[in-house]
């Protein structure tokens, strides 16, 4: 693909972005008239008291939230993708997803039957605490597979011991279901189906502002993760450690997903999808093109997404997970269909 | 010592060494790689010719002895002073889509890219140079899952050239390939080797072609260890025949190749020369019967006027064996 080619589509992307961002600006099941919007939105106070409260408290923080999570899980998923060599690795393989809704589910299940308190009671704290126990539990099953990565050699092998972590944190999940109050239950199983809208006021800026550190991280990787694709004889024949290389792409990637599941609950689907659709838009596995295109992939399909799990109509009622991957699943499809067709001929 | 002499090993024990036991593959190897030669590997499946390539190029640690890279030590050097001092071309297959060759060319630059992994011009230039040398212009643009086996094998002698080494190292770089890609492919390296004043060394299952091309052979196998020399000294000490011998096949010193041994259970007078009179003997040989000089009840004739067998006519060899079966009741 030509350079040009892939400047065009790489500015499209963009362009969905800013377009899908308005978009969740300004449809949602309240109608707000679009003068209003924008006078709201550069600080003009508007006639109606709810209308700001909705734009500037919900449908921003919300799209904002659903860009750098996007953003995010794509990324993370083609570094896992590259990783493992696995077409099929995403984000929650690894059981790093798992690990974050053990520690969810150990505080907020917990909490009611030990403490005789339910966190789902406590508003902001309880948020807080829900997102540090997601980050601890999804950074302590990283730092398993971690010390993992540094004892086995094949990436298969690792790769089965990550789902069979994320078997036992489920285990120990359905264990501590059984022993909970059903008001925890429910506000755990909520959690696990994953929103934009979960965050609310000053955390939305925590989690921009960590986001914002994080994904220019990923590529600092490109060189390495371009050397990775070759396999690790080669790679390393290249001049690459592949033992830091390995911890470096899988640190990176884990704790993305750690922060994007503390803050948006277990967000199945972009991580894998995204990878395949930008590969399929681009023709090419160069790092320094389909990492950022994931990116602005990644941040476009979850404002898509968000957008439709929004539509008025479903009242903001449709979990994001069910969206994900009723959007996704097809789009996937279709790439595949069509690379076939483009590599025969 | 010769002073092109750029790999040295001493003493060196290959194998794999486990927590609870060490598996010794081959033992006590003595010897050297000098540039401007190539080196072919020799020997039967299973014999440890892969894991002496990969202790070679320190995939694999040595379990004793030394491996000793322009006089010093392998494991002294590091991962990114190596990357630039030895490039391989591997047997496993690459399981990449969507990247074009001349990407996959260029990855050899990784050794002298910076930290983005960006080309400059010169960079550039010795991929160009390196897809020129091994002469794949033509696939360019295409991507890597598209090429056939040959094609991808040039390709990543290629990407061995861009990583500007001067040693080069080749697990079996003509399987797969049909006999005129083999003969491609090591007449390449040869020119390589000359042109290029490359060290190259490359394991391979083509005894005939191995024996033509190489400067020096090793032949390894599990009972006699390595054994190195000029394929033609190997020949006169008769190492070849100790090493390859099996039932039906035999080297002939005549030639320096491997002939397949042939059961003769009848012989027949065979006069004439040039091409038709070897070709009637080759086909003889092949159905069992020897062609002799001395006297004989039967008589063929054969050269570039035609064949007869017992004075009648017969217009190709087929023919001739058919009679040939007929004379001795075969059928």
């Amino acid at each position: 693909m030509s350079r040009s080619k892939t400047f065009v589509l790489m500015s499209l992307l963009g362009l969905s972005i800013i377009g899908f961002f308005i978009l969740n600006l300004f449809l949602g099941s309240v109608q707000i008239p679009i003068d209003d919007i924008i006078g709201i939105l550069f600080g003009k106070q508007a006639d109606n008291v709810i209308w700001t409260n909705i734009i500037i408290k919900s449908r921003l923080p919300q799209s904002l939230t659903a860009m750098m999570a996007g953003a995010g899980l794509a990324v993370s998923g083609l570094l896992m993708q590259t990783v493992f060599r696995n077409p099929l690795a995403g984000p929650s393989v690894l059981g790093i997803s798992s690990g974050a809704s053990l520690g969810v589910a150990c505080v907020v299940l917990l909490s009611g039957s030990i403490g005789g308190v339910a966190l789902s009671k406590l508003g902001v704290i309880g948020e807080v605490t829900i997102t540090m126990s997601a980050i601890v539990g999804s950074l302590l099953i990283m730092a398993l597979i971690a010390f993992v990565a540094q004892k086995v050699r094949g990436n298969v092998t690792l790769l089965i011991m990550g789902v069979m972590i994320g078997y036992i944190a489920n285990a120990i999940i359905g264990v501590l279901k059984f022993f909970s109050a059903e008001e925890d239950i429910r506000a755990y199983v909520i959690w696990g189906l994953g929103s934009f809208s979960r965050v609310s006021g000053g955390q939305t800026s925590v989690f921009i502002i960590l986001m914002l550190v994080l994904l220019p991280v990923s590529f600092f990787l490109i060189k390495t993760l371009n050397l990775l694709l070759l396999g690790d004889s080669y790679a390393k024949n290249l001049g690459l450690n592949i033992k830091r290389a390995r911890l470096l792409v899988i640190g990176c990637s884990g704790v993305l997903v750690a922060v994007v599941t503390a803050y948006c609950g277990p967000v199945v689907f972009l991580g894998l999808a995204v990878p395949h659709i930008c590969r399929g838009l681009f023709h090419t596995s160069n790092h320094a093109v389909i990492l950022p295109a994931s990116l602005l992939g990644g941040a476009s399909l979850a404002l898509l997404c968000n957008l439709i799990a929004r539509m008025p109509g479903f009242e903001g009622a449709l979990p994001v997970n069910s969206v994900t991957a009723l959007v996704g699943a097809p789009v996937v499809m279709w790439v595949l269909f069509n690379k076939r067709k483009n590599d025969v001929g | 010592m010769k002073s092109n002499e750029t790999i040295k090993v001493v003493g060196l024990a290959t194998g794999y060494s486990g927590r609870k036991h060490t598996t010794v593959i081959t033992h006590d190897i003595n010897a050297s790689l000098y540039s401007r030669e190539l080196t072919c590997l020799l020997g039967p499946n299973g014999a440890g010719k892969s894991t002496l390539l990969k202790t070679l190029t320190a995939f694999l640690p040595p379990l004793k002895g030394e491996i000793l890279i322009r006089e010093r030590p392998l494991d002294d050097y590091s991962e990114s002073e190596l990357s630039k001092i030895i490039g391989v071309v591997l047997t496993e297959r690459l399981n990449i889509n969507n990247m074009s060759v001349d990407e996959l060319v260029g990855m050899g630059r990784s050794p002298y890219t910076g930290f983005w992994g960006h080309m400059s011009a010169d960079d550039r230039l010795i991929v160009e140079e390196s897809i020129a040398l091994v002469g794949i212009e033509g696939l360019r643009g295409r991507m890597v899952q598209t090429l056939s086996d040959g094609e991808r094998q040039k390709v990543m002698i290629a990407k061995a050239l861009a990583q500007e080494t001067p040693v080069i190292f080749l697990d079996e770089p003509t399987a797969f390939l049909d006999y005129p890609s083999k003969v491609e492919i090591m007449q390449l390296l040869q020119t390589l080797s000359r042109e290029r004043n490359k060290t190259v060394f490359l394991s391979t299952h083509d005894l005939e072609l191995a024996l033509q091309i190489a400067d020096k052979v090793w032949l390894l196998d599990k009972p006699h260890g390595v054994t190195i020399g000029t394929p033609e000294d190997l020949a006169l000490k008769g190492e070849m025949t100790k090493y390859f011998h099996k039932d039906g096949v035999t080297f002939d010193i005549e030639s320096g190749l491997f002939k397949i041994d042939h059961r003769l259970t009848d012989s027949i007078t065979l006069e004439g020369k040039g091409p038709v009179a070897n070709m009637v003997r080759k086909a003889l040989a092949r159905h069992g019967v020897s062609a002799v000089a001395e006297d004989n009840d039967n008589r063929i004739f054969a050269d570039e006027s035609g064949i007869r067998l017992n004075g009648v006519c017969h217009p190709d060899i087929d023919s001739l064996l058919d009679a040939v079966d007929l004379l001795f009741d075969r059928r």
